[in-house]
């Protein structure tokens, strides 16, 4: 099974923290919309005949585009890969996209599920993270979808901003479960070089994050939404029974993807490609036929890395029999001693033959999967 | 002979003896200004950054004056305190030295005690003031201070600038006048004292000499008469721009020797040459110099040990005041207790060692060789706080002092005093050089100095303060040996040995400086400093709170794994003591306390 992404650079403002390609100058919108599909030709060999079983149309901003284009995008792309019926559409929206009739729209041209980016029910952070929508936007956008039939939902939250007290948090999640969001992506707010934000903090306009209190917050919403009966399936990720997201779950487990559009990112087992992250040069290349990315190819380590760093990330873990079937005996002796330590901390538990992080263990996940690096 | 004429620059470090130098060799045409490169005389590369000399160097000119020719050997000078002894020998190789003093600076401290080094050698001094063209320069001023420290009179003072060239002749013309020619007796048994000596990578050692009696020839059989090492002569020479290769060098001349000496240790500065055939005396003055500043060294990577051994060896075949040993550390493996003149010299090595041989290395707290005594009166020398006996074997302990001269303009005598008497020092005398000049002369151990005595000096000071130390001995010490623990495993790399009284607040610091620079890990880390069983000190770190990225999807995954590699690669580099990854600016955070 493969999935497919598609990268619509277009935002309407810059959100603060943001460090996606994207552009606000929407002109060249147009133009994309018709590139991509000429894209979707270029790539058609890239995943073989192999099903495709998820589509994601991410960004940037994908609810700016016409529910024509959306549906046009679809149709070249049921022309050209082996996309199944029971495929999962998610698209990226923004509460300010919304009216009371997107929703319907969007599933009558294909889309059945939805992720919003809501980030916070309250104006005060949506402020000071330059978002461009507001609570009550927030809050009317999930009972329009609902209201539509839409109920696989998905909507973003950002803890451990400086705004956001631990009852303001609490008041966050309580709110999604109120409104019967069935997957939440929880993130803790990253401040990524090159964004508005790093500079402000550094120019001390911005009141820096406080990694303690990101610790709390992650820490208090794994209690809570355990306790709502959610899948914690992946570190950012949780889920009520049978809604997790079909499209990130294969990022994890090695499944191949195609992205297409500036910046998207494709994998096909073996290597990596990215196209470049500029909309004109994009463009460009698209018009003369050629497809415009870098391609890394991953050594054998470098596929256990990128193996251990990301299931360890998941419900289910690291799987030792994957680890000895794939990359040999000395690779799952190695991770087997590793374990031995963090066993003994509290951080892992090992479930049959499977390696798990505890809730301590998901706290501290990058540390530990570079310590299990080979 | 009496158209030679032997003779130094004494002048501290920027008061322009390079360029003047260069000044010197281009008037008297001994470099075309074709092959002129700037401060010809400062050939190694981080001299000539640094701006000091570390290793005095020889050259030769002729000049013609009145229509005679003369041949003058200008010898150079180390410009820095820890290596006073190769400039005593330097000096004992001339007859004359220019003493040059910066028109706006006035005379500083090395200078003064190199002066005094000087005279004692019965130096002719002819003093210059340099740098005339400056705005700041304040000649009436300079004149006073040149006067009333070696009682010349107004008119024997020289005015120059060697970089616009001003007042050169008048040097040369005083150094063929006032200068006296050298003495000595061409078929007198030999005698030749050798004041340095370079390392080539092709000829081995050559050893720079100055003929005092006797004749050199090329094939001589001749013997070094401290070490006792006899050689063939395979060839010498004068010293020009480059070797000069003779049949013959005569007393009162300056020349070089190459025997087919490989390592720089056989060659030692002070030693005789003489005939084996027809054995003269000794030259006085003779000293082995001894190191006064210990630090471990130890390749940042254990198994590069092999490597930096070998770039140690090499090191000291042409820096034979080096000296070191096998050291193991249990926080950094295999490395090498060095012993060196004095903290620039350390500096100096650990800097040749990086950029000559391309080592990393990390240097451990430096100490001074202290003297141990039993209680059944054993002496044991501690030049590693890892030699020091156990508190109850040891009966008392002696640390070396120094006398120290410092120079400075009256309004930092106060910020002097505190100093230096905050590092245990003992005032013996304050005396004003000029009305502007102050002389301050303290006795102090010698550990002291070494920590943070130099920056702390500088910036108390605002600069304008110069130093000087002689050793003058051993005296009793109440020295106590500071370990440093990391959940309780002790850092043999960060104990360090020191004075009872300055061992609390140290160890604090310490702690301090440890807590910042240990990256939060994935438990506590407790930092402690004891005295032996007692903690004097104590400061915890925090387990890590949150390291965890919050997305991974398609584009972050390779991101993510390049950062996650970099950081495995990064802790490669850190050392495991107990279960605490250190990195190796904590082994250096002892130097950087405030
Ligand atoms: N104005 C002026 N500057 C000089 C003179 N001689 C040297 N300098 C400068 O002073 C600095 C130190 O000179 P250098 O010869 O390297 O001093 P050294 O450390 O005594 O060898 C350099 O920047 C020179 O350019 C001079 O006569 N006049
Ligand atoms: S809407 Fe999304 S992609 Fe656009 S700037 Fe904000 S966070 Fe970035
Ligand atoms: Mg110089």
């Amino acid at each position: 099974m493969a999935g497919i992404y598609l990268h619509i650079p277009f935002c309407k403002q810059a959100c603060h923290y943001c460090n996606f390609h994207f552009s606000t100058n929407h002109s060249s919108l147009p133009d994309m919309v018709t590139a991509i599909q000429q894209e979707i030709q270029l790539q058609q060999q890239y995943l073989g005949s192999q099903p495709v079983e998820t589509i994601y149309f991410g960004g940037g901003t994908p609810s700016l585009l016409s529910t024509a284009a959306i549906a046009g995008i679809l149709d070249t792309l049921r022309s050209h890969f082996n996309v199944q019926p029971g495929v999962e559409i998610t698209l990226e929206t923004n509460p300010d996209d919304f009216t009371e009739d997107k929703p319907a729209q969007w599933a009558a041209a294909g889309v059945n599920r939805l992720s919003i980016g809501i980030q916070s029910f309250y104006d005060a952070d949506l402020q000071w993270m330059n978002r461009a929508h507001n609570a009550q936007q927030a809050k009317q956008c999930i009972a329009w979808a609902r209201a539509a039939g839409i109920h696989n939902i998905t909507i973003d939250l950002i803890y451990g901003t400086p705004t956001l007290s631990d009852e303001g948090w609490k008041n966050n999640v309580q709110k999604a479960l109120a409104l019967g969001v069935p997957h939440l992506s929880c993130y803790a707010l990253t401040v990524e070089p090159q964004t508005a934000l790093h500079k402000m903090i550094e120019q001390h306009k911005k009141e820096a994050v406080d990694t303690d209190k990101q610790g709390r917050h992650f820490e208090l919403l794994m209690d809570w939404l355990g306790e709502a009966g959610y899948e914690h399936y992946e570190i950012s990720n949780f889920a009520k029974p049978g809604f997790r997201s079909r499209h990130n779950s294969s990022y994890w487990q090695g499944s191949h993807y195609l992205g297409l559009g500036p910046s998207a990112h494709s994998f096909n087992g073996t290597s990596r490609q990215w196209n470049i992250a500029n909309n004109a040069l994009y463009l460009k290349a698209i018009a003369s036929n050629e497809v415009p990315f870098e391609l890394e190819t991953l050594t054998a380590t470098q596929q256990l890395n990128e193996y251990i760093m990301t299931s360890l990330r998941t419900m289910e873990g690291l799987s030792l029999d994957k680890v000895a079937l794939e990359w040999g005996a000395p690779a799952l002796l190695a991770v087997e001693q590793l374990a031995v330590k963090y066993i003994h901390n509290g951080l892992m538990v090992q479930h049959d033959r499977n390696l798990r992080l505890t809730p301590q263990g998901k706290l501290l996940a990058d540390g530990i999967a570079a310590d299990f690096f080979q | 002979m009496k158209h030679i004429r032997n003779f130094c620059i004494i002048a501290h470090i920027d008061h322009g003896k390079s360029t003047l130098a260069d000044r010197l060799l281009e008037h008297t045409k001994t470099i075309g200004e074709r092959d002129m490169m700037n401060q010809v005389l400062d050939d190694m590369d981080l001299e000539r950054e640094k701006g000091i000399t570390i290793k005095s160097h020889a050259i030769q000119m002729s000049y013609t004056y009145k229509g005679e020719k003369y041949i003058f050997n200008l010898i150079d000078t180390p410009g820095h305190v820890d290596f006073s002894y190769e400039v005593s020998r330097a000096l004992a190789a001339c007859e004359g030295a220019l003493l040059l003093v910066d028109a706006s600076q006035g005379i500083q401290a090395q200078t003064i005690s190199n002066l005094y080094l000087a005279i004692g050698n019965d130096l002719e001094i002819i003093p210059v003031i340099n740098k005339i063209d400056m705005e700041g320069a304040m000649i009436p001023e300079v004149k006073d201070q040149i006067i009333d420290l070696i009682g010349c009179k107004d008119e024997d003072i020289l005015l120059a600038s060697g970089k616009s060239g001003i007042g050169i002749e008048e040097i040369l013309a005083a150094v063929v006048e006032r200068i006296p020619a050298p003495k000595g007796d061409v078929e007198a048994p030999l005698q030749a004292l050798i004041f340095d000596s370079v390392f080539n990578s092709f000829r081995g050692i050559i050893a720079y000499y100055r003929i005092f009696n006797g004749t050199i020839r090329k094939g001589d059989k001749i013997k070094f008469i401290a070490t006792g090492a006899t050689y063939e002569a395979d060839e010498i020479g004068v010293l020009k721009l480059g070797l000069d290769e003779r049949k013959e060098v005569r007393a009162g001349d300056v020349g070089y020797i190459i025997t087919g000496i490989k390592n720089a240790k056989e060659v030692k500065v002070g030693d005789t040459i003489t005939l084996t055939s027809a054995p003269g005396e000794a030259i006085n003055g003779f000293e082995e110099v001894k190191p006064m500043v210990f630090a471990g060294i130890f390749p940042v990577v254990t198994e590069d040990f092999e490597e930096l051994r070998e770039c140690m060896d090499k090191l000291q075949l042409n820096d034979a005041s080096l000296t070191y040993e096998i050291e193991t550390s249990q926080a950094l493996g295999f490395g090498f207790r060095c012993g060196f003149l004095g903290l620039l010299h350390m500096e100096i090595i650990q800097e040749r060692l990086e950029r000559e041989f391309n080592q990393t290395v990390i240097t451990t707290v430096p100490n001074v060789s202290f003297i141990a005594y039993t209680t059944r009166d054993e002496k044991i020398i501690v030049n590693n706080p890892a030699e020091m006996p156990d508190v109850v074997k040891v009966g008392r302990i002696e640390e070396p002092f120094i006398r120290a001269q410092i120079i400075t303009l009256p309004d930092y005598i106060g910020n002097i005093m505190t100093l230096c008497l905050g590092k245990r020092g003992i005032l013996l005398n304050q005396s004003y050089l000029t009305t502007s000049r102050v002389e301050l002369i303290f006795e102090m151990p010698l550990t002291e100095i070494v920590f943070d005595f130099y920056d702390k000096l500088k910036s108390s000071t605002r600069g304008y303060a110069s130093f000087d130390y002689t050793p003058i001995g051993y005296r009793d010490a109440d020295i106590v040996k500071m370990d440093i623990l990391l959940n309780g495993d002790k850092v043999d790399a960060l104990s360090a040995l020191i004075h009872r009284s300055r061992a609390q607040d140290f160890g604090r610091k310490l702690c301090e400086k440890l807590k910042e620079l240990l990256p939060r890990q994935q438990f506590m880390i407790a930092i402690q400093a004891a005295i032996g069983a007692k903690v004097v000190a104590r400061e915890t770190i925090s387990a890590m709170r949150k390291d965890v990225t919050a997305k991974c999807y398609g584009g972050d995954i390779s991101r993510k794994r390049k950062l996650l590699e970099k950081q495995k690669e990064g802790k490669k580099r850190m050392r495991q003591i107990g279960n605490v990854e250190v990195p190796q600016e904590a082994f250096l955070a002892v130097l950087k306390l405030d």
